[in-house]
């Protein structure tokens, strides 16, 4: 099962003859992920130099000819608005936006694209989604994955490998990996992917990873408390973590969305709004594994 | 990107906001000058600092004296404002103990205030729209009455396929108790600020205070503009204002290296890959017993030389004790980072211990040019360890 991508997904790639995309599509591949093509305008109608697969000038040509239903994108950020939202004409059902550094009126103009569409997105400013031994499509190392149990979501790209390599070191496993990316404007968000998750019969329980800055963690830790904990509900365990306890006020932190502004976007009133929750605040990054296998004991 | 106020308010008037006349000076006969442009009889000289409070803060030779904001009757003493604030450090509630030093002062005309208002245009990350932000509370800062006053704080959205409508502006208009031609030329500020919003690629535009004349105009008194970092690609002239002088020095090489650098004000330097895990990084010191001299995200591309120039900005921070490499690699290659360490280390003649966690992408090359080299590292297994080492180093040291 799994959520979002599976080894049924066909993945297309857009900035496909690009240094970046030729080397993570062919990555995904080697992972054993099913890549069927991809695009670069100007170039359609040859085949990838190097991965013997198809490139088309549109998502919409690329999508009919192979049957793509999930697409990549390693556009370059100025025009990765746009790519995104010929993506989203072309009705792909899942985008991931892997590009950092995509100007926020840009992605405000794509997140009111997205509305009422037949497209749901990932990131951008992303690692990816990976569904271990299954799909690959993103940039995460793909030998740090097993295949089990845990679902992770995640703001940040390197802190999810962190939660992955302790969950797999416990033989736990992982179940999906979603990064949904560190900027204020961005496709799906925490909630939406642990609705997937409860969703889920493979996943037994959960990590979610935040940091500082907006209110989506505490609105995720609202939603658990009234979906997963309670009589009749999934129950399934959570672990969460907040980056950025000792960030001080006023400060970007690398991602753009990384920044204290208000009172309630601090580490401190995230975990608290977890902890009233009923998910298990792990107080270490260095101890996401060890809070998951305590939580399943109960 | 954060400009100054006579700068926010030269661009904001390039799109019709109503902002009172002013000129920028650098000295004191500059201030003087300037003054004797504007109409009179009453002047406002203005410290141009890129930091908020301006006017209840203090300057450090003059303690108890007026503020960063001053009132003048002439020229003259338009000047001697000028005098009291050109080369000397203001301290405010957003400036911390250190200050800043006021190079340079705005100039403007006085008015007759009859009301003062708040309006601010900036990013609602839970709508993903703009929206607009008005109060009465005008000269309050916001979070304040954010805190206190909740139900004072009024906000219009706006959806980007329609963009602007006049009804934005009445309905914030009416709400603030405006009345008669007040209303129009508050819809028409609005207006021309949202366009200057998008077209400009900003962050925020907050005007606080709004100021009501007594012959019923709305101006800006006072304008805080910031950009969108990543839109300025895009908007290349506004580069002309950016003001290396209101940086640290060493985030200001930090970003010509393109490296992810905060300054903090702890012990232990941490170099990191990922924002996420470089938070993290940091919190997990503290979580041990000491604290992170820096936020630092080598990024995914790094190289041996980025390397090294990240070392150099983590040590030239006289409070660092120790360094704490941890990197996972996804993209970021662990064969590359260890070079990048091994080559660091032997140019800077590194004094601090150093910890090194390299996992991820390659990490058995990786380790294996660290082990190989000769270097005195403390290498460590994973994250905990990597911290308990580190600690303990600048503990021992």
């Amino acid at each position: 099962m799994a959520i979002l991508v599976d080894k049924n997904t066909k993945v297309m790639t857009q900035g496909f003859t690009g240094a970046q995309g030729t080397f993570h599509a062919s990555q995904g591949i080697a992972y054993g992920s099913n890549y069927v093509g991809g695009v670069t305008p100007g170039k359609g109608g040859t085949m990838h130099p190097t991965l013997n697969l198809p490139v088309f000038n549109t998502v919409a040509e690329c999508r009919e000819k192979t049957g793509a239903d999930a697409s990549v994108i390693y556009v370059p950020a100025a025009f990765a608005a746009d790519s995104i939202m010929e993506a989203i004409d072309a009705e792909v059902p899942l985008i991931i936006c892997i590009t950092e550094g995509i100007p926020v009126l840009d992605m405000v103009r794509v997140k009111r694209a997205l509305g009422g569409s037949k497209s749901i997105l990932v990131g951008p400013n992303c690692p990816g989604v990976i569904t271990p031994e299954a799909c690959k499509i993103g940039i995460m190392p793909g030998h740090i994955h097993r295949r089990g149990s845990v679902g992770i979501v995640s703001r940040s790209g390197t802190l999810t490998y962190e939660a992955v390599a302790q969950t797999t070191a416990a033989g736990l496993g992982q179940s999906s990996c979603v990064g949904i990316g560190g900027d204020p404007v961005k496709g799906m968000d925490f909630v939406d992917v642990l609705e997937l998750f409860l969703r889920d019969d493979e996943t037994k329980s959960l990590i979610m990873i935040g940091e500082i800055g907006g209110q989506s963690e505490i609105l995720a830790a609202e939603f658990l408390a009234r979906e997963n904990f309670g009589p009749g509900k999934p129950n399934k365990p959570v672990v969460g973590f907040i980056a950025g306890a000792t960030a001080p006020p006023g400060r970007r932190m690398g991602h753009a969305g990384a920044v204290i502004s208000g009172g309630k976007d601090t580490a401190e009133a995230k975990m608290e709004a977890m902890r009233s929750a009923g998910i298990h605040v792990a107080d270490s990054p260095a101890s996401l594994g060890s809070t998951m296998v305590r939580a399943l004991k109960g | 990107m954060n400009i100054h106020e006579y700068q926010g308010k030269e661009l904001l008037r390039r799109y019709g906001v109503a902002v009172l006349d002013g000129h920028v000076a650098w000295t004191a006969e500059e201030a003087e000058a300037a003054a004797r442009k504007l109409p009179g009889p009453i002047y406002v000289v203005k410290s141009q600092i890129h930091a908020g409070g301006r006017g209840a803060g203090r300057f450090t030779d003059d303690p108890n004296g007026k503020g960063g904001v001053r009132l003048a009757k002439s020229p003259e003493e338009a000047r001697a404002a000028a005098e009291a604030m050109i080369g000397h450090t203001l301290v405010t509630k957003q400036t911390g103990p250190e200050g800043k030093l006021v190079s340079r002062v705005y100039v403007e005309a006085g008015c007759d205030i009859a009301r003062e208002l708040y309006l601010s245009l900036l990013l609602d990350r839970e709508t993903s729209r703009i929206v607009i932000m008005a109060s009465t509370e005008g000269g309050m800062e916001i979070e304040e009455v954010a805190e206190h006053q909740p139900e004072k704080i009024l906000k219009v959205h706006v959806d980007p396929a329609t963009g602007f409508s006049g009804w934005h502006g009445r309905k914030l208009a009416f709400a603030l108790g405006l009345e008669g031609k007040q209303v129009n030329s508050f819809v028409k500020f609005v207006e021309a600020m949202y366009r200057a919003y998008v077209e400009l690629d900003c962050a925020i535009v907050e005007v606080n205070p709004l100021v009501v004349t007594k012959a019923g105009e709305v101006v800006a008194l006072d304008a805080k503009v910031s950009f969108d970092d990543n839109a300025l690609f895009r908007h290349k002239d506004l580069e002309a204002l950016r003001d290396d002088s209101e940086m640290d020095p060493k985030e200001l090489d930090a970003v010509t290296h393109e490296l992810n650098y905060v300054a903090l004000d702890g012990e232990i330097g941490c170099m990191v890959n990922g924002a996420g895990l470089a938070m993290a990084t940091m919190d997990i010191i503290k979580l041990y017993g000491s604290s992170p001299a820096n936020f630092l995200d080598v990024g995914g591309t790094a190289d041996a030389a980025r390397v090294t120039e990240a070392f150099r900005i983590i040590t030239s921070d006289a409070n660092v004790k120790g360094i704490l490499v941890n990197i996972f690699g996804g993209i970021a290659k662990c064969d590359m980072i260890a070079e990048g360490i091994v080559a660091a280390s032997k140019n800077l003649d590194l004094k601090v211990p150093l910890v090194v966690r390299l996992e991820g992408t390659n990490v058995e090359l990786g380790k294996k040019i660290l082990a190989e080299s000769g270097l005195k590292i403390i290498p460590a297994d994973n994250l905990a360890d990597a911290a308990q080492k580190a600690v303990a180093a600048v503990k021992g040291a």
